[in-house]
């Protein structure tokens, strides 16, 4: 059993709004222990992109507390990166560059740089890219190197914000399978926001359903499947079933939000 | 769209340049105009080469002058555009005043410069300066605020510096808006030149460039050397233009869109 390690993200009845606008986040209530994957699942307006943006520090919130690694969210950027629907690569930098930029902007030795950057695309598989520029890279290719750009700092925290959204299924599924893969490596945590009931629950050891108009916190699925998962994990009864019960819980989000 | 076949690229303005051409004939014969009123194209051409050492002494000069404005404007032109960029503040206190600058004709300007920056070389510059700033900070400003708003979020995510935000991110974004400014100014710099010289040029010795020739010739009602003149106007217009398109194409062609091959 790991012990009980102090939460490295925490939400305490955290309440975000807009000006005198609708409230996007209510009473939202959060705890995330080291080595959690936890994915945020729901429809749009449930504020579950909201949640990544307020624990990088991009954005503030209104009421409750927020604490991340204990501190405040801005205070602990150096331990997290963050991973967007689109890959965000800087289309004038190869993707050896690319990967390099943050330790450039961390001031690191140019040719620590170098050695490093190529040790992160030797890990995602893409030595072989490494001085293309990102227009002539797949999406799959992109994202990748997105994902050795946020894992090169080795961040105990790791937001994802519907990385694999724009992908087609099958390297969606591949990407998920390598993403467990390098987790298992450098164990950090993750906040996964998704839209794929069958994503979520391959990745995740918990899954939050959140409803929207206000975003808040709906129900929580346990994942117990345990780690390393294999990709025929997918085609097992169990799976299917923890599907199903996911979506269920969807579909009542859904409806109640229609009403 | 459908693309058209390659030939046709080339045949389409070729012929229309012909017809132009016999159009031109054709008003000649029909109005029995005198040569120094409408000359044809080959008077045109058989005064340039008449004309040659003047011409090439002239477009020489003319050259240095706008390159010298061009590259102000330029250089002037990247710092103001940084100004604006960064600072709201400073944006909306100068911009308004770029804007009165920009309104302002050149030509009423034209004594004023005379008399500060001197006649000749310097006076030149600065109106070609003056004619060729305002497209290039009015585009790299729009460029440093087009930023991607991810991209922008990333660099707070790595707790960048707002320098290291500038010149790692917000400049190489706004390259490509920084080239389309430059090309405005390229075909306006010549233009600019031209013109400063026909208003401050300095005439001594007889080689004050292409502007001087403009007011010479026009004096000895020389039309078919003015006509030629125009001809070689033109070309340097062309030259400026090529050297920024190929500047446009070294700095964006392995990254841009604008430059997509198939090849991938």
């Amino acid at each position: 059993m790991i012990p009980r390690l102090p939460p490295i993200v925490e939400f305490t009845a955290l309440q975000k709004r807009y000006g005198d606008g609708p409230v996007v986040l209510a009473d939202f209530n959060l705890a995330v222990a080291p080595g959690e994957f936890v994915s945020l699942i729901g429809p749009s307006g449930c504020g579950k992109s909201t949640v990544l943006k307020l624990v990088s520090g991009l954005s503030p919130w209104t009421q409750g507390e927020l604490t991340v690694a204990g501190t405040k969210p801005r205070l602990a950027r150096d331990r997290q990166a963050f991973i967007f629907q689109d890959a965000t690569l800087l289309p004038w930098l190869t993707a050896q560059l690319n990967v390099e930029l943050p330790l450039q902007l961390r001031g690191m030795a140019p040719a620590e740089c170098t050695a490093k950057a190529r040790q992160m695309l030797a890990l995602v598989g893409l030595e072989a890219v490494r001085d293309y520029y990102p227009r002539q890279l797949s999406g799959g290719m992109k994202m990748r190197v997105s994902i050795a750009r946020a894992l090169t700092l080795a961040p105990q925290l790791l937001l994802l914000d519907e990385p694999f959204g724009a992908l087609d299924e099958m390297t969606r599924n591949r990407l998920n399978e390598e993403l467990l893969a390098l987790r298992a490596r450098s164990m950090f945590t993750a906040l996964f926001v998704t839209h794929s009931v069958a994503e979520a629950v391959f990745l995740s050891n918990r899954i939050l359903v959140m409803a929207a108009h206000p975003g808040r916190l709906h129900a929580e699925v346990k994942v117990d499947f345990p780690y390393p998962r294999q990709p025929e994990l997918r085609g097992s009864a169990e799976f299917q079933a923890k599907v199903n019960e996911v979506s269920r819980l969807l579909h009542q989000v859904e409806e109640g939000s229609t009403v | 769209m459908k693309k058209m076949p390659r030939l046709l690229v080339w045949l389409l303005p070729l012929a229309s340049g012909l017809l132009f051409v016999a159009i031109w004939y054709g008003v000649r014969l029909v109005t029995g105009l005198q040569s120094w009123i409408l000359p044809t194209p080959l008077e045109i051409i058989a005064a340039a080469w008449r004309e040659r050492q003047a011409l090439l002494a002239a477009v020489g000069h003319t050259a240095v002058g706008a390159a010298g404005g061009f590259l102000l404007a330029a250089v002037v032109g990247f710092g103001t555009a940084l100004l604006l960029g960064l600072s709201r503040a400073l944006r909306s206190s100068l911009y308004p005043w770029l804007l009165v600058l920009q309104m302002t004709p050149v030509i009423v300007l034209t004594p004023i410069i005379s008399l500060w920056a001197g006649p000749g070389l310097p006076g030149i510059i600065t109106i070609t300066w003056l004619i060729s700033y305002f497209p290039i900070v009015a585009n790299l400003t729009q460029g440093l605020l087009s930023t991607d708003r991810n991209h922008v979020a990333l660099f707070r995510m790595y707790n960048a510096s707002r320098f290291q935000e500038l010149r790692r991110l917000r400049v190489p974004a706004a390259m490509p808006y920084y080239l389309a400014g430059l090309r405005i100014a390229a075909t306006l710099a010549p233009i600019g030149a031209i013109f400063g010289e026909y208003m401050v040029g300095n005439s001594s010795g007889g080689t004050g460039g292409l502007g001087y020739l403009v007011y010479s010739y026009n004096t000895q009602i020389k039309i078919p050397a003015l006509f030629a003149t125009a001809l070689t106007s033109c070309l340097l217009g062309f030259s400026f233009v090529a050297v920024v398109a190929w500047l446009n194409w070294a700095v964006l062609h392995k990254w841009h869109d604008s430059f997509e091959r198939n090849d991938h």
